[in-house]
């Protein structure tokens, strides 16, 4: 009753950022255990995030990534339906692309052969979430741990492809050769600095633009569709949804194609955008990264961009802590994260009802003057 | 053909080694799941234990010590999933991963302040380590044809914590089934309302479930970083707990049959180990890979109903709201 | 029967009261739920609460047994002042409870679920096989067989409510407090339960029997005390009062207990029912062979305990489900095991549908009014030009036409559905189905958890709705709604049609004894009847 009571803009502003705020004391408590300052070690990441040269682009080329597993967790979530699967999804994903450029970037123009990869990129990765949707949806199998063994069978396979028969010939590490001069997505600089503004080289890429645009796109989704309006009755209700003519197979399965898809199309600014070649582990967590950027914003496109820039801004500067601190490594991020989540997600309302007390006592003066 | 009985005798015995930590993981998810606490962070603990058992084994030269350390951080971190689940009702599977990412950010950057060793705890003296137990004979019995060479290779030469797990499925098996507090256990995983309804507490006997599993996972950690291995090394668990928690689907959560399946995990752990590499005539290199990948594999066949049914309890994952 | 002991320890004045409660106070958030409550029962009494929906009966005893705590107030049971804290202390203090939805683990046995709590010291084993013995004896003392090992899943209702029963005896209860017991029984089983109560009132048994159903009060207890508003209003006797009497206390306003019925003009047939079958997921069958007709302008009542298909009959007619067997024809379509048609197909064909269930499925809680009211017609009532996309403005405009036609409030489209009242939550479900103009109409307890007030409105617009010609089948486990409003009744038992009877022929005896599965009850039910006559009026 108290939660329902509270003002939207504590709900959905003031408690996410003390949520944040709790998780970050909680660091620097343990950062100030390990010996370090961790008012100076906020400084170097803030600094290593947006003020060096450069800086900016790194943070929002990681941003990119997690705009993208951020919406795709989002868009499941209101489905009602937990995807851990992201990180498997974006390799199936970066598999897809792999492909679809070894095997057309002698044969197309390079124009169409992107064009092409891109949407091998969503479809793979739509493929690789509409399996465990589809075994939760007619088989009945818990989607949390479908897509769990996802992602071990996902790295499996890319480990025996990269390592087996697409690795590059002549190599030793397991990843794919090169693709063909041309075959990639603009750089943010190049185009920037074309049009006169002159800017870092950063590996900030046109999947940036992606990612706005799919963040655009999966508000008009969910809000402003029918079968945003029926993913999210089904997610509430699935009893309700059937009742209401809809089958929610069916919907399971289209939202997880959709969480699928955004997190195949993060496969873009890495393996398009940066190594022009499928090497292993290019995911490196970005995948979980998104559930704590979904649960941080609400699992609203808005609040996913926010979070992202955030969690874009922990790892950028995150790195900048390995070259400044003997102690502290970009792990520390990771660490991070998973206080974020804990707070953001699992105690979301550990705060509540201390802002809904002081909250009241706040108003209720107010309120007595009136009567 | 002699070698290759030896050899198979070699992957059994490699097989229990494996299974040890997935076995002691497993009954710790039984204890917590079927409490109806979903339990992903298996995982997580058990690497935070790694690490505390690895460090506090290096910095005192005690293994008992490393052993009480992994417990005592375990069952913490069992405490925040509980204080997150059952107190605050949170999402139990949001819960647990926040663990799982914690603990892999968290042993790396508490082993660099410690050791400085880019997160790796210093290797350990033998006296450090829980070091193997040959059974009295063991090198005579060898002799001992077909017989000799199980009791030899199998079964003696185990450290004191594989004979732990074994005994814990035991004993889970008797908790849950014979006793009062499992009766209850069983039930607050089933129906809650009943429980509550029946003058017990229904936190109450969660969070000892959840503590319980900390233990375990607790032993599990040491397991790897003290006597199996000697030393703490990042991500050391490497998706065991993820692999436990399949087991114990497969298990149906049952103890006995959830050992059965950690056995047949650890098995194609070792029959892979064994394989990589390999030539075999006609089919050429064995893909271990693909045989690692298996127990993820099977899972998700049988949770998706084609062999046999998983039948989880049925409150789990479900926070106990008492309703108005 | 035995012993008058409820003349003796009633009200002699000596013995202490079995529960005293003093100025009891609870609230929920800014919600009062009981406010300065006062309650004296005599030990060895049958002692009813009524009041509505809402008006505190379930927070009343959730306090009585220990599962909320009072903010304020004074609790005594048997003269001596406890401190209710927690379901434990409840259950030291004497107090057992029967839940409205059982409080049974179903995969386990009779014999787990009677000791879970109580297992006493030693082995598992030991304690098991001690309850045994014990429990025999409490089942042989007050006439209440159970099969020990039988796994409560596979009982009846009306057993698992024995077992309910059973089980706070066992834990040496000596007030027995059974919260709205008989929304699962037949009439008859109804009777047993009493009887039952009867006998363990002449043990020396104290009863609480919360319900909403005046004749209940009537037929069995001794005192009654009404609670509306969160409120008492009154303690009388029983045999001192009328059930006009209570049902005025518990609304607050003189009530008429049976709406103004007028016969029907019913029409062509619009819907026909042939040889239905249908199995659940388990294989269980749970339609057999159920045939019927249903003609436009009239209203077709199925009565039936709850879970003997009235639900399964709706959601195949509903599309939700899959027919096995038979056949449904809707106008000239018709929909079979071959051809099933899904909820979309049959709500083009004018078939509108108020579910049962309507937390989980007639409303989407989270959702704000407005969303919720175009649930199930967003291609019409949301979109612009049936497209893709929603238009926001028609959403809201849809729902206010929807409140102000109902007198749905507040009247507030951005409000969340959770936070509306039972009735008015119904009456958003009402409004929204109603207002699609259906040829036919499915209704499924239309007033289950909703007021009075809302209850008559309800009504008025189903018997408005008949009247212009629509076809509506009505389900409820209310008897009374079901006589009050149908024009034909069908009794249904374990899945299977046990007779359609005309208004007129319509009785509670007979349609008992039909609802337990007695055929042939047209001819039982005369002589049953004047066996039977205690506590029943008409």
């Amino acid at each position: 009753m108290n939660k329902d009571a509270l003002p939207r803009w504590i709900d959905i502003g003031l408690l996410p950022l003390i949520n944040l705020a709790a998780a970050l004391v909680v660091s620097g408590i343990i950062i100030a255990i390990i010996g370090e300052n961790p008012f100076v070690a906020m400084g170097v990441m803030l600094k290593g995030a947006f003020v060096y040269k450069g800086a900016l682009g790194y943070t929002l080329f990681y941003t990119t990534n997690f705009i993208f597993t951020g919406l795709a967790v989002a868009v499941a979530f209101h489905a009602m339906l937990f995807n851990i699967g992201g990180e498997g999804q974006a390799m199936i994903g970066g598999l897809g692309v792999g492909l679809v450029c070894l095997a057309l970037d002698s044969l197309l123009p390079p124009l169409l052969v992107v064009t092409v990869a891109i949407f091998a990129a969503a479809l793979f990765g739509a493929v690789w979430g509409v399996i465990p949707g589809w075994l939760q949806a007619r088989r009945g199998s818990h989607i949390v741990i479908t897509t769990i063994m996802f992602n071990f069978i996902a790295a499996s396979v890319m480990v025996w492809l990269l390592a087996g028969m697409l690795m590059a010939p002549g190599q030793m590490s397991p990843e794919t050769r090169s693709f063909a001069e041309g075959i990639g997505l603009p750089q943010i600089h190049d185009v920037l600095n074309a049009i006169g503004f002159s800017v870092a080289k950063s590996p900030l890429n046109f999947s940036f633009v992606v990612a706005l645009l799919a963040s655009f796109g999966v508000w008009v989704l969910i809000w402003r569709t029918r079968l945003g309006y029926v993913i999210r009755a089904t997610g509430h209700s699935e009893r309700a949804a059937i009742y209401a003519g809809h089958n929610p197979a069916h919907i399971i399965m289209i939202a997880m194609a959709i969480s699928g898809g955004l997190a195949g199309l993060m496969s873009l600014n890495e393996i398009l955008g940066v190594q022009e070649r499928v090497i292993l582990n290019f995911t490196s967590g970005y995948g979980f990264t998104g559930i704590a950027v979904a649960l941080m914003g609400r699992n609203h496109p808005v609040g996913i961009l926010f979070a992202s820039l955030l969690f874009g801004a922990l790892y950028q500067g995150g790195a900048e802590l390995d070259f400044e601190f003997q102690t502290i490594t970009r792990e520390m991020v990771l660490m991070i994260q998973g206080l974020i989540i804990l707070f953001s997600g699992a105690l979301a309302y550990l705060f509540a009802p201390l802002v809904a007390r002081i909250y009241f006592r706040l108003k209720a003066p107010s309120g007595g003057g009136n009567g | 053909m002699a070698d290759l009985w030896m050899q198979f005798l070699l992957t059994l015995d490699a097989t229990l080694r494996v299974a040890t930590p997935l076995i002691l993981c497993a009954m710790a998810g039984l204890f917590s799941e079927r409490s109806g606490i979903i339990d992903i962070s298996l995982e997580g603990k058990m690497l935070m234990a790694a690490f505390a058992a690895g460090t506090l084994a290096a910095l005192t030269g005690s293994a008992i010590a490393g052993l009480a350390g992994a417990i005592l951080v375990s069952v913490m971190f069992s405490l925040i999933h509980g204080f997150a689940c059952i107190t605050h009702k949170g999402n139990q599977v949001i819960s647990g991963l926040a663990i799982n990412i914690l603990a892999s950010g968290l042993t790396v950057t508490l082993g660099i302040a410690i050791f400085a060793k880019g997160g790796q705890t210093p290797m350990l003296s033998r006296e450090a380590r829980f070091s193997s137990i040959e059974l009295p004979f063991a090198e005579a019995a060898g002799a001992i044809p077909v017989i000799g060479p199980i009791y030899k290779e199998i079964i003696s030469g185990h450290n004191i914590l594989v004979w732990c797990a074994l005994i814990a499925v035991w004993i889970t098996s008797f908790i849950i089934f014979k006793t009062a507090f499992g009766l209850r256990l069983r039930a607050v995983g089933e129906k809650p309302e009943a429980v509550d309804t029946a003058g017990i507490s229904v936190s109450g006997l969660r969070y000892r479930a959840v503590i319980i599993a900390g233990i375990l996972c607790g032993i599990a950690g040491a397991y790897l970083s003290v006597a199996h291995g000697a030393g703490f090394g990042r991500e050391m668990t490497a998706g065991k707990g993820y692999i436990a928690l399949a087991a114990l689907i497969f298990g149906n959560w049952r103890p006995v049959p959830a050992l059965a399946a950690c056995l047949m995990f650890g098995f194609l752990d070792a029959v892979a180990a064994r394989l990589q590499g390999v030539e075999v005539p006609v089919i050429g290199q064995i893909p271990t890979d693909l045989i690692l990948v298996l127990p993820y594999v099977l899972t998700v066949i049988l949770l998706a109903g084609f062999i046999g049914k998983a039948t989880p309890p049925h409150a789990i994952g479900r926070p106990y709201v008492k309703e108005r | 029967m035995h012993k008058k002991t409820d003349l003796d320890t009633g009200g002699a004045g000596k013995a202490p009261p079995a529960i005293y409660l003093k100025n009891i106070y609870k609230s929920f958030g800014a919600v009062q739920a009981n406010r300065d409550i006062d309650l004296h029962v005599n030990a060895g009494t049958i002692h009813g609460i009524v009041g509505e929906n809402g008006a505190g009966k379930s927070t009343l005893v959730s306090i009585l047994y220990g599962f909320y705590t009072a903010d304020r107030g004074k609790t005594e049971i048997f003269g001596a002042p406890v401190k209710l804290r927690s379901t434990a202390d409840a259950i030291a203090a004497g107090i057992g409870m029967v839940h409205q939805h059982f409080m049974l683990v179903p995969s386990f046995s009779v014999l787990e679920n009677v000791i879970l709590g109580h297992e006493g010291r030693g082995s598992l084993q030991t304690g098991l096989e001690k309850a045994t013995s014990e429990l025999q004896n409490i089942a042989e003392k007050y006439g209440l067989q159970v099969d020990l090992h039988a796994l409560v899943k596979d009982l009846p209702v009306g057993l698992q409510q024995r077992v309910e029963i059973l089980k706070a005896l066992y834990r040496g209860a000596r007030v027995l407090i059974l919260d709205e017991p008989t929304g699962v029984l037949t009439p008859q089983e109804t009777q047993q339960l009493f009887e039952i109560l009867r006998s363990l009132r002449a043990q020396g048994v104290t009863i609480l029997l919360i319900t909403h159903k005046l004749k209940e009060i009537m037929a069995v207890t001794d005192n009654v005390s009404v609670m509306r508003n969160g409120e008492m209003v009154a303690h009388l006797e029983t045999q001192k009062t009328s059930p006009e009497q209570l049902a005025e206390l518990m609304v607050g306003r003189p009530v008429l207990l049976t709406i103004g019925y007028d016969s029907a003009q019913a029409g062509d047939i619009c819907l026909q029912v042939e040889h239905l079958s249908m199995r659940d997921d388990s294989g269980k069958n749970c339609l057999r062979d159920v045939s019927f007709t249903v003609r436009r302008g009239e209203i077709f009542g199925i009565a039936g305990v709850s879970g003997n298909g009235q639900s399964e009959l709706l959601e195949v007619l509903a599309g939700i489900s899959v027919i096995d067997a038979g056949r449904v024809v809707i106008g000239t379509t018709e929909m079979n095991a071959d051809n099933p048609a899904t909820p979309a197909e049959v709500k083009e064909l004018g078939l509108a549908h108020i579910p049962e269930d309507r937390h989980a499925v007639g409303l989407i809680l989270p959702f704000t009014a407005a969303e919720t009211a175009m649930l199930g017609y967003e291609e019409r009532g949301a979109t612009r030009n049936g497209g893709t996309f929603l238009s926001p403005d028609k959403i809201t405009r849809h729902c206010e036409k929807l409140m102000t036609d109902f007198d749905i409030r507040p009247a507030d489209p951005n409000l969340k559905s959770s936070l509306f009242s039972g009735g008015n939550q119904q009456k958003i479900v009402v409004a929204r189905e109603i207002s699609a103009r259906p040829n036919i109409l499915l209704v499924g307890q239309p007033t289950r958890g909703v007021d009075i007030g809302a209850i008559e409105f309800i009504h008025k617009q189903l018997l408005a709705l008949r009247d212009a010609g629509c076809a509506i089948i009505l389900v409820s486990v209310e008897l009374d709604e079901i006589l009050n409003l149908s024009d034909r009744i069908m009794v249904m038992n374990a899945g299977q049609n046990m007779g359609i009877l005309a208004r007129e022929d319509a009785d509670v005896q007979k349609i008992g004894l039909m609802m337990a599965g007695l055929e042939n009850a047209g001819e039982m039910a005369a002589s049953v009847a004047s066996e039977q006559e205690g506590g029943r009026h008409e």
